[in-house]
C-alpha cells in the first residue's frame, strides 16, 4: 500500500520500510523546539527525570520569543532559566534577544530546519515547517524533555486529507485567506488527528512565504501537521540556508488518503475569522460594518517578509483612520533590517503606526497590544479565542495582512482592493 | 484506579487559552496558576471544583496551544478525569504524558449532566453516573499508552525503559 508523504518520512525516521495509519513508531528527531514559555517546563521534567545530558547540542533549538524583551520579572525568570539551560548543554541554536526571532519565523529562515526532517516543538505552530517538506508537529513540555534527552519521540502514524490545488490567487488574497478558507470549510477540528497534505498545479503558483502561513494553521483544524511537496521553489529557499543536506521525499503514487478536497486558488476571496473560533470565516466583503479599534500586522502566521511588503504596499503615503492604533511586528531581525532598510519603517511610522521588536507579544494576550472589555482588533495572527488578546469581551478577528493593512485605513473591516 | 466526584460540564472546542490563559505564563508554576484554571469561562470552577470531580466536554477539548500548563492545572486543581466527545491531539498527548486521566466517550458526554455525580473506573474504562444510573463505556487507550500512564508519565517511563515504539 503506498504511503503519504507524511508516512515516508516517518518510517525513514523510525528506520522502518513502511508505515501504515494508526501504527505506533519511535522515530529520531532532527530538531527539538522549545521557547520561553515552554521552555522552563521542559527543563525542569528533564531535571526532575534525572536526565543530565541533551542527546546532541545540535538538534536542540531554544527562542526567547513569546514574552521578550522580557515584559516582566516572571517573565525574566523564565528566560533565565532557558538562558542557563542553553548555556549549561552549550545548545548551538539558542536565540536570545537581538538575534530571536519568532520561532517559525526563524528556524527556516535559519535554515535550521530543513526539507525531510522530522521535528517536534513545544509549541502547536511548530507545524509551520511542513512548508519545506518536513514532518514537525506541536507537542508538550514533557515531549521537549523527553526528546532533548533521547532524540527520540512516539507517533501515532496519521492518516492524511489530500488538499488538491489548482490555479493562482487573485492579488489581493494571500496564503493568509487560502487556509483560512481551508479551515471555514473543514472546521476547527476537520483534520483532527490527521496530516493536510498539499499537492496539485496550484503548488508551484504560492510562494514560500504563503506554504509556510498556510502549514502554520494546519493545527487550527487539529491537523498533526501539514505538509508541501518540495518543488524548485523550496530547492531555491533552502540553497545557502539549509545548515543540513536536505531530503526530498514525495508521496507515492498509490498513497491512501481519507479524501481529497479541490481548492481553486483563483476563487478564493479575502477571508476573516471572526469571534471565537478560526472556523467562523466571512469573506471580508461582508464585514465591512464591523468597526475595530486594534490592527496587528506580525505573528508566526504572517510576520514575514511579503506580509511586511504588503502592509508597506498598502500603508505608504496614507495614514490609518484616526482612534485606530496600528502595531507592526517584523517576525526576525533580519525582517526587522530589511524593512529599515526598504524604508518600511519610515513609511510605517508616517502612517500612523507603531513598530515593535519581534516578538509573540499581543497574539496570545502577553504584551504590546492588550484588549480592554468591549474592544475589537483585526489581525493577522491564527487564533480568536474568547480573551486571546486581552479581555475576555474583548474581540479578534483574523485576517491577511492586506485585509488588516486596508482596515487600518478605513477603522473598519475592508477588503483590499487594488489602486 | 477509580476518581468519583461531581461533574462540571463544558461545550465543544474548550480551548487551552480558556483552561489557562497566556496572560498568566509567566510562570511554570502549578500551583499559582491553578488559581485561575477556566476562569475567562468559568470563574466558578476553581472555587468549587473538590478533589476527584469530573470535566464532562463535548468536541476537541484542549484545542489550541501546546502549552503543557492546559492539563497541569487541570490536575493540580484536583480534577480526577476528564471525560469528552474527542481531544485536540496535542493537548490529548500532554495529558497522558503528566499523568491526568482522560477518557473519549461521546454518549456519557452527551447524557451525563452538569453537578451529576461520577464515577469512573479506569481499568475498565467504566463511566458510571450515579445520580442517574446510567453507565458507560469508553474506548480503552492502546498497550503502549497504558504503560505510559501505570508508569507515571512519559519520563518516568522512558527511565523505567519501557520505551521501545
Amino acid at each position: 500500500m503506498g504511503m503519504t508523504m507524511t508516512q515516508k518520512i516517518l518510517a525513514a525516521h523510525a528506520g522502518l520500510d513502511s508505515v501504515e495509519a494508526g501504527q505506533l513508531i519511535s522515530a529520531k528527531l532532527d530538531i527539538v523546539l522549545g521557547n520561553d514559555i515552554t521552555t522552563p517546563v521542559a527543563v525542569n521534567e528533564f531535571k526532575k527525570a534525572g536526565f543530565s545530558e541533551v542527546f546532541d547540542k545540535d538538534r536542540i533549538a531554544i527562542v526567547l520569543d513569546h514574552f521578550v524583551p522580557n515584559k516582566d520579572i516572571k517573565a525574566a525568570e523564565q528566560s533565565k532559566t532557558c538562558r542557563e539551560f542553553a548555556c549549561s548543554h552549550c545548545v548551538s541554536h539558542f536565540y536570545d534577544v537581538g538575534k530571536m526571532g519568532i520561532e517559525h519565523a526563524l528556524l527556516p529562515e535559519q535554515g535550521v530546519v530543513t526539507a525531510g526532517d522530522c521535528i517536534i516543538g513545544a509549541d502547536s505552530h511548530t507545524c509551520t515547517y511542513g512548508a519545506l517538506g518536513a514532518f514537525s508537529t506541536g507537542v508538550g513540555s514533557t515531549d521537549m524533555a523527553a526528546g532533548m534527552a533521547t532524540g527520540t519521540a512516539w507517533f501515532k502514524v496519521p492518516s492524511a486529507i489530500k488538499f488538491n490545488l489548482t490555479g493562482k490567487l487573485p492579488c489581493n488574497c494571500s496564503g493568509k485567506d487560502v487556509i483560512l478558507t481551508i479551515i471555514g470549510m473543514i472546521g476547527v477540528d476537520g483534520a483532527l488527528y490527521k496530516s493536510m497534505e498539499f499537492a496539485g498545479d496550484g503548488v508551484k503558483n504560492l510562494s514560500m512565504d504563503d506554504r509556510l502561513c498556510i502549514c502554520n494553521m494546519a493545527i487550527e483544524a487539529g491537523a498533526k501537521n501539514g505538509i508541501f511537496p518540495v518543488d524548485e521553489k523550496t530547492e531555491e529557499y533552502m540553497r545557502g540556508r539549509s545548515k543540513r543536506t536536505p531530503v526530498k521525499y514525495e508521496a507515492d503514487a498509490d498513497a491512501v488518503y481519507e479524501k481529497t478536497i479541490d481548492i481553486d486558488l483563483s476563487a478564493i476571496v479575502p477571508t476573516v475569522a471572526c469571534p471565537h473560533l478560526p472556523e467562523n470565516t466571512r469573506p471580508a466583503a461582508q464585514l465591512a460594518d464591523i468597526k475595530v479599534d486594534q490592527v496587528v500586522i506580525g505573528s508566526c502566521t504572517n510576520g514575514r517578509m511579503e506580509d511586511m511588503e504588503a502592509a508597506y504596499n498598502i500603508l505608504k503615503g496614507k495614514h490609518i483612520a484616526d482612534g485606530i492604533r496600528c502595531i507592526i511586528i517584523p517576525g526576525t531581525m533580519q525582517i526587522l533590517r530589511e524593512c529599515v532598510e526598504r524604508g518600511y519603517y519610515t513609511a510605517f511610522i508616517d502612517a500612523g503606526a507603531v513598530v515593535s521588536t519581534p516578538t509573540c507579544g499581543p497574539c496570545l494576550g502577553g504584551y504590546m497590544g492588550i484588549l480592554a472589555a468591549g474592544e475589537r482588533c483585526i489581525a493577522t495572527t491564527n487564533r480568536n479565542f474568547v480573551g486571546r488578546m486581552g479581555h475576555v469581551d474583548s474581540e479578534v478577528y483574523l485576517a491577511s495582512p492586506q485585509t488588516a493593512a486596508a482596515s487600518a485605513l478605513t477603522g473598519f473591516i475592508t477588503e483590499y482592493k487594488e489602486g | 484506579m477509580n476518581t468519583q466526584g461531581r461533574v462540571f460540564k463544558y461545550p465543544d472546542n474548550v480551548d487551552t487559552d480558556v483552561i489557562i490563559p497566556a496572560r498568566y505564563l509567566n510562570t511554570p508554576d502549578a500551583k499559582e496558576l491553578a488559581l485561575h484554571c477556566m476562569e475567562d469561562i468559568d470563574t466558578e470552577f476553581v472555587k468549587n471544583v473538590r478533589p476527584g470531580d469530573v470535566m464532562v466536554a463535548g468536541w476537541n477539548f484542549g484545542c489550541g496551544s501546546s502549552r503543557e500548563h492546559a492539563p497541569l492545572v487541570i490536575k493540580t486543581c484536583g480534577t480526577g478525569c476528564v471525560i469528552a466527545k474527542s481531544f485536540a491531539r496535542i493537548f490529548y498527548r500532554n495529558a497522558i504524558n503528566i499523568g491526568l486521566p482522560i477518557l473519549e466517550c461521546p454518549e456519557a458526554a452527551d447524557e451525563i449532566g452538569a453537578n451529576d455525580e461520577v464515577n469512573v473506573d479506569f481499568d475498565t474504562g467504566v463511566i458510571t453516573d450515579i445520580t442517574t444510573g446510567k453507565t458507560y463505556k469508553s474506548q480503552p487507550f492502546p498497550p503502549f499508552i497504558q504503560n505510559i500512564i501505570k508508569a507515571g508519565g512519559l519520563l518516568k517511563s522512558l527511565k523505567n525503559g519501557e520505551q521501545n515504539g
